[in-house]
């Protein structure tokens, strides 16, 4: 397959194909989601916090939509697990692309930060952790939706 | 008895006119599958765009000078040509607009304003380019109007048996359909629309936008009342296109766009409208694009528009041969002998534009999305489709590249 080994890395269909994270939490203390209109993507992201009230305990996503999109937001959950609320608010989308591995262009680039931006709607939601503007610009391009 | 050849396209020598087809990219040609979109422009084209701005490029209708009144004929010039290429009566009845978009804007707004009220009835098809959608959902909410739309069958095709129903359910004033649609290749029963339309007591809004380039159109045997169009689908500049509305509508209504060049007198108390098509034609309009939009007329005309209807037919008709032969691979709309030169499809379980992306490694350009047309999308049941579309430069070697590169990303997915 030659160029495509080299762009759509295996990793990016493995976890398109055997997503990591899928599934609902029952009693989730924050879950958003969120679509690209574009492409028609679609994310539900649940979390759930440790006792400490900050820690991300465990999150899992539902969601349809094209390989990048559902790759980078299994990707993602296996990011964040473990790590703070503040800290993930405060992730560079550059961390996730980074991850990601692939140059994307700009069309591209929404399906792969649409996981990241409904988990930072719904820990904004949960927490009142800050959403800075670059995601509130995103927001107006996207579709959030959801309560904490 | 006389016997008539079939019209023969030569799209290899037709290529070489294209720039962009003889480039290469990792050694190879890109196959262009995208003019639904958009087309290539040939060098005929540009040339004469560069040509027009470098020697008789001036503001129009004003100028005594002879550099304007060149301009001003060049202009005008590219209006008869607009009007002959639709067999219109009339150049008063052809305005420049800046797209086909703005052309339906023009009429929804000009007369749908003044025109659309409780009780009355918009009626669009279920396979609309928004640009035809839109305008027309939003007037008539402006309007107190009702809307609705005709809905199409499993093949893609509109059920004209809904229209009894429709018309049961207030004043149609208003039926607004395009004659081929940019996401399944239909051809639509325009005529047929038109004459319901008038029986009705109502208009006839036809977006051509689809048609113009591909097929030959006249708008009087169409029966229609306003058509809309635009050059960059026929091989000419984007920035301009066309309407043409019948003359006493387009004088009975009032303007779109207001300012200079489209008033007979203005006066601290009271403006007048200028003639047709200019009371219509408000501020500079792209001069040169509009001139350079004739010369695409002259270079789609010189190929003859029966030569490319048939040619985009035997490309399609090969296209849907081929993707048939693709396990788990569906394709929307209506046969070949039914459809124009577009064909939707999508990869059972891989989204389009994932395809898309697989395919623009192989040098393969088709458009993966909802061409924007979200509610057939969701009459499909489906986010997007893939689309491919043809024009006078494409091959039958392109569509083999297009299989081959769609059996690739099926592997991948699988």
């Amino acid at each position: 397959m030659g160029e495509f080994d080299q762009l759509y890395r295996e990793a990016i269909l493995d976890h398109y194909k055997n997503p990591r994270g899928h599934g609902a939490i029952a009693d989730a203390d924050a879950h958003a989601e969120g679509q690209n209109p574009l492409c028609g993507d679609e994310v539900t992201i649940y979390v759930s916090f440790a006792d400490d009230g900050d820690t991300i305990d465990d999150v899992k996503f539902e969601g349809r939509g094209c390989a990048i999109s559902q790759a980078a937001t299994s990707m993602l959950t296996e990011m964040v697990k473990g790590r703070g609320a503040r800290e993930i608010a405060a992730l560079p989308k550059e961390d996730l692309l980074e991850e990601i591995g692939i140059p994307l262009t700009p069309v591209r680039l929404k399906c792969a930060i649409l996981g990241l931006g409904v988990l930072k709607v719904a820990l904004h939601r949960a927490k009142g952790t800050p959403l800075p503007e670059e995601w509130s610009t995103l927001a107006d391009e996207l579709e959030f939706d959801g309560d904490g | 008895m006389a016997v008539t050849a079939e019209p023969k396209l030569d799209s290899q020598r037709i290529r070489a006119d294209f720039a962009y087809l003889e480039e290469l990219r990792n050694g190879k040609p890109v196959a262009f599958l995208d003019s639904a979109a958009s087309t290539q422009k040939p060098r005929q084209v540009l040339d004469a765009l560069r040509d027009f701005y470098e020697h008789s490029y001036a503001n129009v209708h004003r100028g005594v000078y002879q550099l304007a009144e060149r301009a001003t004929e060049g202009y005008e010039g590219a209006r008869e040509k607009v009007r002959a290429f639709v067999n219109a009566p009339s150049t008063r009845e052809i305005v420049f607009t800046r797209s086909a978009t703005e052309s339906i804007n023009l009429v929804a707004y000009a007369w749908g304003l003044d025109n659309l009220g409780p009780g009355d009835l918009v009626v669009v098809t279920e396979l609309e380019h928004h640009s035809n959608f839109v305008p027309w959902q939003y007037i008539a909410r402006r309007t107190g109007a009702g809307f609705r739309m005709i809905p199409i069958d499993d093949l893609g095709e509109l059920q004209l048996d809904a229209l009894d129903v429709i018309a049961r359910e207030g004043n149609v004033k208003v039926v607004a359909s395009n004659l081929v649609s940019n996401s399944l290749g239909t051809i639509n029963p325009v005529e047929r629309l038109a004459e319901w339309a008038h029986e009705q007591g109502g208009i006839m809004v036809v977006d051509g936008a689809q048609t113009a380039p591909h097929r030959a159109v006249d708008v009087q045997s169409l029966g229609c009342d306003f058509l809309a169009f635009s050059s960059h689908k026929m091989c000419g500049p984007s920035g301009v296109g066309a309407l043409w509305g019948k003359a006493e509508l387009l004088d009975a209504m009032e303007p779109f766009n207001l300012g200079g060049h489209m008033i007979r007198s203005v006066r601290y108390d009271d403006t007048t409208w200028g003639q047709l098509p200019y009371k219509f034609e408000a501020g500079t309009q792209p001069i040169a694009e509009a001139y350079a939009f004739g010369a695409a007329i002259d270079y789609v005309s010189t190929i003859g528009l029966e030569a490319i209807e048939q040619h985009e037919h035997e490309l399609v008709s090969y296209a849907m041969n081929r993707l048939a032969e693709v396990d788990g691979l569906s394709v929307y709309g209506p046969p070949p002998e039914r459809r124009a030169g577009i064909v939707s499809f999508n990869l059972d379980n891989v989204h389009p534009h994932d395809v898309s992306q697989v395919l623009d490694w192989e040098n393969v350009a088709i458009r993966g999305g909802h061409h924007c047309t979200q509610p057939l999308m969701k009459r499909l049941g489906v986010a997007a489709t893939c689309r491919a579309s043809f024009y006078v430069y494409s091959i039958p070697d392109e569509v083999d590249r297009l299989v081959d590169g769609i059996v690739k990303a099926k592997h991948a997915f699988a």
